[in-house]
């Protein structure tokens, strides 16, 4: 059985029952799952969670089931790599790269909050699922709905990269590709939800679908050795993430599986799409949308419906915030792949961006311990680098081709033997 | 001038569970009062101790985002759409 007392208003403390609804009906304010912390802390141990399988169930305890998970046993639990050569770059002590670009079955994060999302959508009844998607979340919901057998509404603004259309569409469910943005989509979205009784992931299944994200913190802590890192630098496109990542932190203080939390949360954005990071760093009171341009469109909200959230927890957690043109973003993605072999895609490309300029302005201290969340992959976004690559060598199938028109090009002092 | 207004989940209970209602106003601002006068109750859910919109509600004139356009004082015309909507998360 589950530890779910219920839902509550994350603004004025109401509390629902766990059905699928997501907004308070006194106060508009979105609705969070509520845990009895008591009787988890009776029962869940160190011992109990690394004994568990090695996927995001392994934290189930803390997830919003009643009965047993049946979407993504093979999601999570991702690799903690050890970053010493981008540390060495960055010139920094101590650097880990949290990798959800291998996430399975799509390759990022959003694997995670569906296994939850669905699990729960079955739970609830839902026969047909749905989402308003920036591109990962649509490959998520596709490939898990195709596994649990639910027919599948995926709606995505019609300019998103090509890999990320096909990588919804060979799982074959109805996408729907709408003229407008994410932020249009997402109101459409809103309005269909009112009106047919599916469960939309991001919408009437949101508080269950967003805890999912707490197991990218869990794993931290874990993989770390049950500890948290000075700072996490993280992506920010609702700012779920980077809220859910705190929580999950949290509340394994509050069940004493680590000590006192001690890390600085810092939001970075892509310039062209940058409202979080904006109020942030301008102390201003309200969220100011914004109409995005940027090639990182997996950031691309503009209007964050957790971007106070964000913003607290960054204040709360001593963070700050940074923005990376479009420029920096490619040359944060080449950054990550030639230091650490691995290719992330342009919201990864923001994230180390916004990195590196902390550790350069001094916001982060060069003896204290990072993590970088990198939380999709480049294969999905090839169009962004294409052009600032270097071209294959094309020789003659000789080796006297390879001879003179490869060796003679090396420049001297390099080796090769 | 007379326009439509879409009612989400939430506030149906307010408009006998109509998910669109109709009501004449000339402002946003106007048309929130309208409103409050044929479903008493709804100001206070989609508006805070000042009258100014809830941070979490979003409202779009024909698709677009008041804040886009002159937030609470947009001025309305016949035949013209409005949706109440929360704010919702994703990606």
């Amino acid at each position: 059985m589950g530890f779910v007392k219920g839902l509550k208003c994350r603004e004025c403390g109401r509390t629902y029952k766990a059905e699928a609804i997501y907004v308070c009906e006194f106060c508009f304010g979105s609705l969070e799952v509520d845990y009895d912390y008591d009787a988890l802390k009776k029962k869940v141990t160190r011992q109990r969670i690394a004994s568990g399988p090695s996927s995001l169930w392994r934290y189930r305890d803390l997830l919003p089931l009643d009965g047993e998970p049946t979407v993504g046993f093979y999601s999570g639990f991702t690799p903690l790599v050890k970053a010493d050569r981008l540390a060495n770059e960055l010139g920094i002590r101590e650097l880990y790269i949290k990798d959800d670009s291998v996430c399975h079955p799509t390759l990022s994060f959003k694997d995670r909050v569906v296994a939850v999302a669905l699990s729960k959508a079955k739970e609830l009844g839902f026969d047909t699922v749905a989402c308003a998607s920036t591109g990962n979340l649509a490959n998520a919901v596709s490939a898990h709905g195709a596994w649990a057998g639910l027919k599948r509404y995926i709606f995505i603004p019609y300019d998103l990269e090509q890999a990320k259309v096909l990588g919804t569409l060979v799982f074959a469910p109805n996408l729907i590709m709408v003229r407008g943005n994410y932020d249009d989509v997402n109101r459409l979205s809103s309005e269909i939800a009112a009106k047919y009784h599916w469960g939309f992931v991001n919408i009437n299944i949101r508080p269950y679908y967003a805890e999912g994200s707490k197991t990218f913190g869990f794993e931290i802590a874990e993989q770390l050795g049950w500890r948290t890192p000075d700072h996490v630098v993280c992506p920010v496109a609702s700012g779920s993430l980077l809220t859910k990542i705190w929580k999950g932190f949290k509340e394994f203080e509050k069940l004493g599986l680590i000590d006192s939390v001690k890390t600085s949360l810092h939001c970075a954005q892509p310039e062209g799409c940058s409202p979080v990071a904006d109020m942030i760093l301008s102390g201003a009171d309200a969220i100011r949308p914004v109409k995005p341009k940027t090639i990182a469109k997996s950031l691309a909200i503009g209007n964050p419906a957790d971007g106070y959230y964000a913003r607290d927890v960054v204040a709360q957690s001593g963070g700050t915030a940074g923005i990376a043109s479009d420029d920096e973003i490619r040359e944060g993605i080449q950054l990550l792949a030639q230091a650490e072999g691995i290719f992330t895609e342009t919201a990864g490309g923001v994230t180390v961006a916004v990195a590196k300029k902390l550790v350069e302005a001094g916001k982060i201290a060069k003896n204290q311990s990072i993590v970088i969340a990198i939380t999709g992959n480049g294969l999905k976004t090839q169009d962004a680098v294409q052009s600032s690559l270097q071209k294959a060598l094309e020789i003659e199938p000789s080796l006297k081709s390879f001879e003179s028109k490869i060796l003679a090009s090396v420049p001297s002092g390099s080796s090769i033997k | 001038m007379a326009v439509k207004v879409r009612i989400p989940t939430p506030l149906q209970k307010l408009t006998q569970e109509k998910a669109e209602v109709e009501a004449t106003a000339k402002t946003i601002k106007d048309l929130i009062e309208a409103l409050n006068q044929s479903y008493p109750g709804i100001k206070e859910r989609i508006c805070d101790e000042q009258g100014n919109l809830r941070r979490f509600v979003n409202v779009f004139l024909n698709e677009e985002d008041i804040r886009f356009l002159g937030k609470e004082k947009t001025p309305l015309k016949d035949g013209d759409e409005v949706s109440i909507v929360p704010a919702i998360a994703g990606g």
